[in-house]
């Protein structure tokens, strides 16, 4: 494959609206990963309700949001292996469930209890990163470093579209483009950062054209199609496989909900916009690309919701039934081997937590 | 033993332990071809190879955030800042991530890297290449702080760093990089991290000194030969401190005097002198004294030299402490 330069302008999809734009098929996809996508897609949407839900009750703290950015996730990460590495962004806090991670780990984050803290060897997923964009070198290190190792290994990197603005993100990317790491740069441009929308974000015409600076294909791809999603990915794979360095991936939705529980888009958003990105949300139109394929039944359906929403019953019960933590994990962890001073501090809190 | 520049210490310690730990990696501007501007990584590259001394990309952010990936994959890399200032960008990695990687993987995983850098001032050097930041360094969680005085130290300190588990900062003296000469053990040599070292036995006053200070110190000691007799004590290892060096030389001789290059708010020296009023206060016989750079952008170079802590600002105070 040669590289593609300079970016695609046209959104690659798949998914046609069942009326004028006509259903295409994604090639060696066979009814069984169609459905695996169709699981992840609904375990996603189905953890991201119930969350808001449970901030709303109090039972986790603030959530940033990622309803209908489930196509991206779910498909990006159908096309890699279990060897390859992600690296989420706060935005894909849940992406771990999609490698076999417990609801309950990553409820227990959002929880601020230390049970969410999970070690990324288990998963190859790495930390959620909450500062903007700063987790794009680290994927460009792993990556590099598994080259340098003669590992087949991959990585992707998750981000959106404000982290584009961000330094790392630029050192992270040229970094990779220069060691021809074997990296997916994988951006979720949902078109807003909280309350700031592209066009304040950016003066290129699209983030893709980003890429060009970087001397690495730019492919643009409708974010709400999870086929697209998935080739795109795959392809970038297949190039990164091949020595041929990192690809950029510009998935383009939209936020139809707040940045997180704790913000009011009503200040900035519009509404109306809203309900027609709503109207085409990327679970709902996958559903009906399956029923168009009579792939996707009634009974189907429901049980796969049902088997997720019972996933994410049984992973807040279980997160709420974590015992409380030890103060003493204050002091562990932070290095291989304790300071001296550290267990005459724990000593003194404990004297003062027990009066 | 061998008589070496400190520069020369650092360059044979990189050339032992890449040569007994093969996951070792050198990366930085400048460090491969040209073998670093003051030559510390000198012929890495042509004996390890290209993938073992990266040039990397203008980057420090980059480089340091790339060094946290190598070490989810397996590398031990030990990241070259080419002068002080020029870390700053690396403090946002640094701050963000490579003080609390470790502690956010609850211990599964190690990130053992290195970033050393030149610095420090007296180098006659355009603006930004002469500071002395490392109480920004020490004040992050989840790193060590080393700071060698000898060629000697250089090449164990840095050996330390390289095979510790945890994050290390090592900042090297640049004003003695080839102005110093000293006994550097052959081989492989260590120097524990958080020992500090006795650099001269007194009875009268302690003078606490690390890295570019330790001379100056020690020069004020021999100046005031004679009329007292003065401890030195090089801290070495700022984080983890030695505190039962700091004490017990404080409760040796009762008097301390503290010498930083840095500017004085909020400077490491502030770090010693609390430990000693919350520690040390009836060992004391005269309050703790802070020999400091200015509160100031580091200055112009025709007038630096009136910035850094000298023997004669260091004498006086030692003088201050005897006569309180």
């Amino acid at each position: 494959m040669t590289a593609v330069l300079p970016a695609e302008r046209d959104l690659r999809r798949v998914i046609g609206d069942g009326e004028a734009i006509p259903d295409g098929e994604v090639e060696g996809l066979e009814e069984r990963d169609l459905l695996e996508l169709y699981r992840s897609m609904v375990l996603l949407r189905t953890y991201d309700e119930r969350s808001v839900v449970f901030h709303r009750q109090g039972r986790i703290g603030t959530y940033a949001i990622f309803w209908n950015h489930e196509a991206m996730q779910a498909g990006s990460v159908y096309a890699l292996e279990r060897e390859d590495w992600i690296f989420p962004s706060y935005r894909e806090s849940a992406i771990g469930l999609l490698r076999g991670m417990p609801v309950s780990t990553v409820l227990s984050w959002w929880r601020g209890h230390p049970a969410g803290w999970w070690n990324p060897l288990d998963y190859n997923v790495a930390s959620i990163c909450v500062p903007i964009g700063t987790h794009v070198p680290h994927a460009a290190g792993l990556a590099w470093g598994k080259k340098l190792r003669g590992e087949p290994a991959c990585a992707i990197a998750y981000f959106g579209d404000g982290a584009t603005s961000e330094g790392s993100f630029h050192e992270g990317a040229n970094f990779a483009a220069v060691m021809r790491a074997p990296l997916i740069l994988f951006c979720n441009n949902n078109q807003w950062a909280i309350s700031t929308p592209l066009s304040a974000q950016t003066a290129a015409d699209t983030l893709a054209d980003k890429a060009v600076g970087y001397g690495v294909p730019g492919v643009r791809v409708d974010g709400t199609d999870v086929l697209a999603v998935f080739e795109a990915t795959r392809d970038a794979v297949s190039r990164a496989r091949a020595g041929e360095g990192p690809t950029f991936i510009e998935a383009v939705s939209y936020r139809a909900a707040p940045h997180a529980t704790a913000d009011d888009p009503r200040a900035y958003i519009d509404l109306e916009r809203v309900e027609e990105e709503k109207a085409r949300e990327c679970l709902g139109r996958y559903e009906a690309y399956l029923r168009r394929a009579g792939v996707l039944s009634d009974e189907l359906a429901e049980s796969t919701r049902v088997e997720a929403a019972e996933a994410v019953r049984s992973g807040i019960a279980a997160a709420e039934a974590e015992p409380p933590a030890d103060v003493g994990l204050l002091f562990e962890h932070a290095y291989a081997a304790p300071p001296a001073s550290f267990a005459a501090e724990l000593a003194e809190l404990r004297e003062v937590l027990d009066g | 033993m061998a008589e070496l520049t400190l520069v020369e210490a650092i360059n044979e310690a990189f050339h032992t332990e890449l040569g007994r730990d093969d996951s070792v990696l050198v990366m930085g501007e400048d460090v491969g071809r040209a073998g670093g501007v003051f030559r510390a990584t000198a012929g890495l590259r042509d004996k390890f190879g290209a993938d073992r001394c990266v040039d990397t990309p203008l980057a420090e952010a980059g480089i340091l955030g790339t060094a946290v990936g190598l070490c989810m994959a397996g590398w031990r890399p030990v990241c070259e800042m080419q002068y002080d200032a020029f870390s700053y960008p690396c403090l946002d990695q640094l701050i963000t991530h490579v003080g609390r990687y470790r502690w956010r993987t609850r211990g599964g995983m190690e990130f053992p890297l290195v970033v050393r850098m030149p610095y420090g001032g007296g180098v006659r050097a355009p603006e930004l290449h002469d500071d002395s930041p490392e109480a920004y360094y020490a004040h992050t969680p989840g790193v060590k702080v080393a700071i060698p005085s000898t060629p000697a130290d250089a090449k164990g300190l840095l050996a330390a760093a390289i095979r510790d588990p945890d994050p290390v900062i090592v900042f090297e003296p640049k004003l003695h990089y080839r102005t110093l000469r000293g006994e550097v053990p052959a081989g492989e040599h260590v120097v524990p991290l958080g020992e500090a070292r006795l650099a001269r036995e007194g009875e009268d006053a302690t003078i606490v000194a690390y890295g570019s200070m330790v001379p100056v110190a020690e020069a004020a000691a021999d100046a005031l030969a004679g009329e007292a007799s003065l401890e030195v004590l090089d801290i070495r290892t700022l984080k983890p401190l030695d505190e039962d060096a700091l004490l017990g030389s404080a409760g040796k001789t009762g008097r301390v005097v503290i010498v930083q290059e840095a500017p004085r708010t909020a400077g490491y020296g502030a770090e010693l002198a609390a430990i000693l009023a919350e520690k040390a206060m009836l060992d004391l016989r005269a309050p703790v004294i802070r020999v400091t750079g200015y509160d100031v952008p580091y200055p112009y170079w025709q007038i630096e030299d009136a910035y850094m802590p000298s023997v004669e600002r260091v004498v006086a105070a030692v003088r201050r402490t005897l006569e309180f």
